[in-house]
């Protein structure tokens, strides 16, 4: 992820915590959270959002570029245009998310991200075939320069389709 | 939300955090997560050229889920820790439980410390989600 803020505000707490069918006040009742904690928080998973201030998230559709996702056709990537990008982005899965919460995420932080690369490996598997696995670690800093969530991601690619 | 006073190792927690998935909360979760990848929401592109059965939904949806039973569990604002590996995938119509064990209570002279292992499975006992948690309570 390149050098780019991400905004915390209410409305868009709220809606992620419908979105993951979780209807505790702390998220979206102020008169409720300031009694309880002072404010508003965010729910435990809720950084994954800062996709959304990501200029390069690659699952985004942007302005004026074809998407991989289908239209009128079932994709929008013609077979001769970027078949790399196309059977890269149905390949790869989440393995694994680790974080790590060294302060409350609060309505008007502004967080900023600093990634590091972390370790890539391969492992066999009889379900998947070839699995290519890399991590890479973000850690958010708010306007205070303090880091508030260390976020551990893990990505794999597989070889075949993986159905359960 | 647990007691401190009254929780020993071995204590096990679970809560259905979803019955029945249904599309339009995966479209939902994309929608708000930025997570726009069509293997989530768009099921001609999964099917044909995916190569998939159906659509299906975030891991990251499940996890948020999990989330949910663990802050109900601990309190708001009280997690430390929360890792988890995503270990099959999760279909629309799909009903699942979490399931929190505590492994290990540390306490301190004002708070306590509460580890927790996390398994979330569908309707079939299959794991989808397998993890850890640590909580200050």
């Amino acid at each position: 992820m390149s050098k780019k803020s991400m905004p915390i505000e209410k409305g868009h707490i709220m809606m992620f915590a419908r979105s993951i069918g979780d209807e505790n006040p702390i998220y979206s009742d102020e008169e409720y959270a300031r009694d309880k904690l002072g404010g508003i928080i965010a729910p435990p998973t809720f950084i994954q959002s800062a996709a959304q201030f990501n200029p390069d998230n690659p699952l985004r559709p942007k302005i004026g570029e074809p998407w991989f996702g289908s239209g009128k056709a079932p994709t929008g990537i013609k077979k001769s245009e970027n078949k790399s990008e196309s059977s890269a982005s149905t390949n790869m899965l989440h393995a694994e998310q680790h974080f790590e919460y060294h302060q409350s995420l609060k309505p008007g932080d502004v967080l900023t991200p600093e990634v590091i690369e972390g370790e890539k490996w391969e492992k066999e598997s009889k379900r998947a075939g070839l699995l290519k696995f890399s991590e890479s670690i973000t850690k958010y800093f708010n306007q205070n320069n303090e880091l508030v969530i260390t976020a551990r991601s893990v990505g794999v690619v597989t070889e075949k389709v993986v159905e359960n | 939300m647990i007691n401190i006073n009254d929780i020993k190792v071995g204590d096990t927690f679970e809560e259905v955090i979803v019955d029945n998935l249904t599309r339009t909360q995966i479209v939902q979760y994309a929608g708000v997560s930025g997570d726009y990848n069509p293997l989530h929401t768009d099921e001609i592109f999964t099917t044909q050229v995916a190569g998939y059965p159906s659509v299906f939904a975030h891991g990251m949806l499940t996890m948020g889920m999990t989330g949910k039973m663990l802050t109900n569990l601990v309190g708001d604002d009280n997690l430390k820790n929360f890792g988890v590996r995503f270990t099959s995938q999760v279909w629309p119509g799909d009903t699942l439980t979490t399931k929190a064990v505590i492994t290990s209570i540390e306490k301190n002279s004002d708070n306590v410390l509460v580890n927790f292992e996390l398994v979330t499975e569908n309707q079939n006992n299959i794991p989808v989600v397998t993890g850890s948690a640590t909580a200050l309570i």
